[in-house]
C-alpha cells in the first residue's frame, strides 16, 4: 500500500518516527482499515494531520506560515500588475531594447512569484488571497506612472527595496521553516537583484543619483516614498557598531549600505496601503 | 532528525523547487585541490548548530573580502571610475561582514584563513569580473541554502540583512559583464526562486580559493 510505502521512506531518515507517532499508536495499527473506510483520495489530507501535530516542534505553524505566504502573494501581485501594465504600454514607456527587455524579466518573476505562491499556499493548507484592485498613481501621487519613464522607474525602485525589506522583515516568523523559508530566501533574493537593475538603470539615466545598494535611508526619489527607505540608516548590527569596525576603514556610508534592514507587516501595508483601492 | 525529515515530507509536497545551479562547476574543477593541510588533522572545525553556521558565514566573507581587497589594491586594466568606486564599495562591504561575524562570534571564531588566488588574474577584466561572480553568485546560495539550518530567529534576521546586499553585488557585477544578465536563467529558476546551496556543496566549490582546510562535518545539515 502505497501509505505503508511513505512511512517507510519517513523511517529511513528518521527511525524515531513510530516513537513521535506512539501516541497515535492506536491509529497506527489500523491504517489499513482507515484506508478501506476513508478512502484513498481523503488520505494524504488524513496523514497531513497526523504529521502536522507529530512534528509540530520542528518548525512555524501552519497559520503563521500560510499569513506570511499570502502576505508576500499580496505584494507579488502588486508587482506583476505593475510590470504588466507597464509592458502593455510599450515603447511609449519602456524603450526598446536593454531597457525593455530587464522589465520583462523582472516582471516574468514576479508573476512567476504569484503562481508559484499560490500554489505553495494551496499545498500547505491555505487559500491563496484574492489580487487586490491596484491604483498604481497612489491616489494621483504617481499620476504619470505609466506614461514617464522616470517616475515609473521610481515606482519600480520603490516596490522592489520595499519587497526586500518586507521579505526579511517577517523571515525569523518562519525559522526553520524548512523548504517553504528556503523559497521565501530564494524569492526574497532575486528581488535584491531586482532593485540593484532597477537602480543602475535610474543612474544611467540620470533619473537618481544612487548606487545598486542603498545608502543611509537615501531614496533618490523624494520623500513621498521615505517611509519606504527609513531605518536603512543603521549603522549598529547585533549591538556592534559597524562604522571603522575592529580598525578596518569602514565609512558610515558603507556600513549602512552593508546590511539591508527589514520592515514589520505594519510598516509595509502602510506603505503599499495608497496603491490599493481594495 | 525531527527537522530533516520535516524538510523531507514538505520536499516531496511541494512542487519541483530544486533549483540546481550549474554554472559555479566549471570553476570548481578547473582550480586544483590544496592538499597541503591535509596530514593529521582535519582542518579548522567550524562548530557545530547555529555558532558553525555563523562561522561558515564567517568563513565565505573572508573570501570575499580578501578576494575584492586585492581587486581594490591592484585595479584591473581599463577600469573605468565608476566600476573602481562600485568594487570599493562592495570591498568595504565584504571587509564589514567579515569584522562584523568576527565580533559577532568573538571566541568562536574560526581563526583567519589563507587563500590563493592564483587562478585569477587580477590585471583582467574579464578574470576578475568572472570570480566576482562566481564568488557572489555563491555567497548568495549560500546564505538560502543555509537560513533552514538557522535555529535562533535573530541570525535568520542578520543573515537576510546580508544576503540582500549580496544578491545585489551579483546583480551589479553581472551586469558588468552583460547588462541584463542581473537575475538570468542560470541562477533563476522558472518559478522565479534564486538557486541555493547547501554548506558541503558550497564548500567543494569555494576551497579551489582556500588553502586552509576547513572542518564542515559538525554543520547542521
Amino acid at each position: 500500500m502505497e501509505f505503508q510505502h511513505i512511512i517507510n521512506e519517513i523511517k529511513k531518515v528518521d527511525p524515531e518516527m513510530p516513537e513521535r507517532l506512539s501516541d497515535r499508536r492506536t491509529a497506527m495499527k489500523s491504517f489499513a482499515g482507515i484506508g478501506a473506510k476513508i478512502g484513498l483520495a481523503a488520505l494524504p489530507f488524513f496523514i497531513g494531520s497526523i504529521f502536522k501535530k507529530a512534528y509540530a516542534q520542528a518548525g512555524p505553524s501552519q497559520n503563521v506560515v500560510l499569513d506570511v505566504l499570502n502576505y508576500a502573494l499580496t505584494l507579488e501581485y502588486l508587482e506583476a500588475e505593475f510590470y504588466a501594465m507597464g509592458i502593455a504600454k510599450g515603447t511609449a514607456l519602456v524603450p526598446a531594447g536593454a531597457p525593455a527587455a530587464a522589465i520583462k524579466t523582472i516582471g516574468d518573476h514576479e508573476a512567476a512569484h504569484v503562481q508559484f505562491l499560490k500554489t505553495a499556499i494551496t499545498a500547505s493548507g491555505g487559500t491563496p488571497v484574492a489580487k487586490p484592485t491596484f491604483d498604481f498613481t497612489a491616489g494621483g501621487t504617481f499620476a504619470n506612472v505609466f506614461s514617464d519613464y522616470a517616475t515609473f522607474l521610481a515606482v519600480a525602485q520603490t516596490f522592489e527595496d520595499t519587497g526586500v525589506r518586507a521579505y526579511k522583515g517577517r523571515a525569523a516568523e518562519i525559522t526553520k521553516g524548512g523548504d517553504l523559508l528556503t523559497a521565501a530566501l530564494n524569492i526574497h533574493s532575486v528581488e535584491a537583484r531586482h532593485a540593484a537593475h532597477i537602480r543602475t538603470m535610474r543612474k544611467a539615466n540620470g533619473f537618481g543619483d544612487v548606487k545598486p545598494w542603498i545608502t543611509g535611508k537615501e531614496s533618490g526619489i523624494g520623500s513621498v516614498v521615505q517611509a519606504s527607505y527609513d531605518g536603512e540608516e543603521l549603522s549598529t548590527q547585533a549591538g556592534i557598531n559597524i562604522v571603522n569596525i575592529n580598525g578596518a576603514m569602514i565609512s558610515a556610508s558603507a556600513a549602512t549600505e552593508a546590511f539591508d534592514e527589514g520592515l514589520t507587516k505594519e510598516q509595509v501595508l502602510a506603505i503599499v496601503g495608497p496603491f490599493i483601492v481594495q | 532528525m525531527i527537522q530533516k525529515s520535516s524538510e523531507a515530507l514538505s520536499r516531496r509536497a511541494f512542487l519541483g523547487m530544486a533549483g540546481a545551479a550549474t554554472g559555479m562547476m566549471v570553476l570548481a574543477s578547473s582550480c586544483s585541490k590544496n592538499d597541503d593541510d591535509n596530514m593529521m588533522n582535519n582542518g579548522v572545525d567550524l562548530g557545530s548548530g547555529d555558532v558553525g553556521i555563523l562561522n561558515y558565514a564567517y568563513a565565505l566573507e573572508q573570501l570575499e573580502a580578501a578576494f575584492y581587497t586585492r581587486v581594490a589594491q591592484s585595479p584591473y586594466n581599463g577600469i573605468s571610475a565608476s566600476e573602481n568606486a562600485l568594487l570599493t564599495d562592495i570591498r568595504d562591504h565584504e571587509i564589514a561582514h567579515r569584522e562584523f561575524f568576527k565580533s559577532a562570534l568573538a571566541g568562536a571564531a574560526i581563526s583567519n584563513l589563507e587563500f590563493d588566488f592564483s587562478a585569477v588574474d587580477f590585471s583582467s577584466r574579464a578574470s576578475v569580473l568572472a570570480t566576482a561572480k562566481a564568488f557572489e553568485d555563491l555567497g548568495v546560495s549560500a546564505y538560502n541554502g543555509a537560513g533552514k539550518l538557522i535555529v535562533t530567529p535573530d541570525y535568520l534576521t542578520l543573515a537576510g540583512k546580508i544576503v540582500s546586499v549580496e544578491a545585489r553585488h551579483a546583480a551589479y557585477i553581472r551586469d558588468l559583464i552583460s547588462n541584463g544578465s542581473f537575475a538570468d536563467n542560470t541562477v533563476v529558476d522558472m518559478n522565479g526562486l534564486d538557486t541555493s546551496r547547501m554548506p558541503a556543496d558550497v564548500l567543494a566549490v569555494a576551497a579551489g580559493f582556500i588553502k586552509t582546510k576547513i572542518n564542515a562535518s559538525n554543520l547542521p545539515r
